[in-house]
């Protein structure tokens, strides 16, 4: 039996040993996203039309290459915490559910480590012909 | 030992569905189709990374109908989880919950997602026009 008030108990860490991290992460995520995405957007439709080497040129500036990775590897890790909750809440299977949560985290940072070594590849490449 | 007949809570089905439950339930939908997005933009880059003769591969799938029409798709579904999801941040905040306020905030949420969808593809389009 515990001796702690119910208020102690819920201060700092909750029962699950991690408080609100999770919550709190999907929000960071959310409002850094905000930006990245209305930029994304933006460049996208200058882009439009635009064939192969201006697409490079435009990835070879390392603002970009730096936005570009940010902006991957943050929809990820927002789709990753996200994802994470529907699992929780539609499958009760237990096996089942380590499953999909499993596989969900390989395919967030799979799909993140990929894009992003892409966009470094090109980045590089610029950089050395410059 | 037997479960007692206890009463249960109303199903989903019970309720006359609204434009909250529509849009509480698109936030989900479309954050889970854009991980599938995720792919588009992952093929995006690795296409461009690969050399001229793939990246002109992934423009003529991108540029056909049924790509314009997946991309067109996808950035309906950005539009609703990013105006959705700015709602949710004000929420977090404190703010808006009253009756009113949340109405209001539908109608902005679902027609400002079209809004901003049509508005991308008319200015895509236009610049396409004067290359």
């Amino acid at each position: 039996m515990s001796l702690r008030t119910p208020l102690g108990r819920v201060r700092g860490l909750g029962s699950a040993k991690d408080g609100t991290h999770h919550w709190w992460m999907q929000r960071v995520t959310a409002v850094a996203l905000i930006l990245l995405t209305v930029w994304f957007v933006a460049s996208l439709v200058a882009l439009v039309g635009a064939d192969y080497a201006v697409v490079r040129d435009w990835i070879g500036n390392p603002v970009v290459a730096v936005l570009l990775s940010l902006f991957i590897g943050t929809s990820l890790y927002h789709f990753k915490l996200g994802l994470q909750v529907v699992i929780e809440d539609y499958i009760h299977h237990e096996g089942l559910k380590i499953a999909a949560q499993l596989a969900v985290t390989f395919f967030s940072v799979v799909v993140a480590a990929v894009s992003i070594f892409a966009v470094l590849k090109i980045a590089f490449q610029a950089t050395g012909q410059a | 030992m037997a479960k007692p007949a206890r009463p249960l809570s109303p199903h989903l089905q019970v309720y006359s569905w609204g434009l909250h439950m529509v849009l509480s339930i698109l936030h989900r939908a479309t954050g889970v189709a854009l991980g599938a997005g995720a792919l588009l933009v992952a093929a995006w880059v690795i296409a461009l990374a690969s050399g001229p003769e793939c990246y002109a591969q992934f423009q003529a799938c991108a540029g056909s109908w049924l790509g314009r029409f997946v991309l067109f798709g996808f950035t309906w579904a950005l539009m609703l989880h990013l105006c959705n999801g700015i709602r949710h941040l004000v929420w977090d905040a404190g703010y808006g919950f009253d009756l009113d306020a949340t109405r209001r905030s539908n109608q902005l949420v679902f027609w400002g997602a079209i809004l901003l969808t049509v508005v991308t593809w008319v200015l895509g389009y236009s610049l396409l026009g004067r290359a």
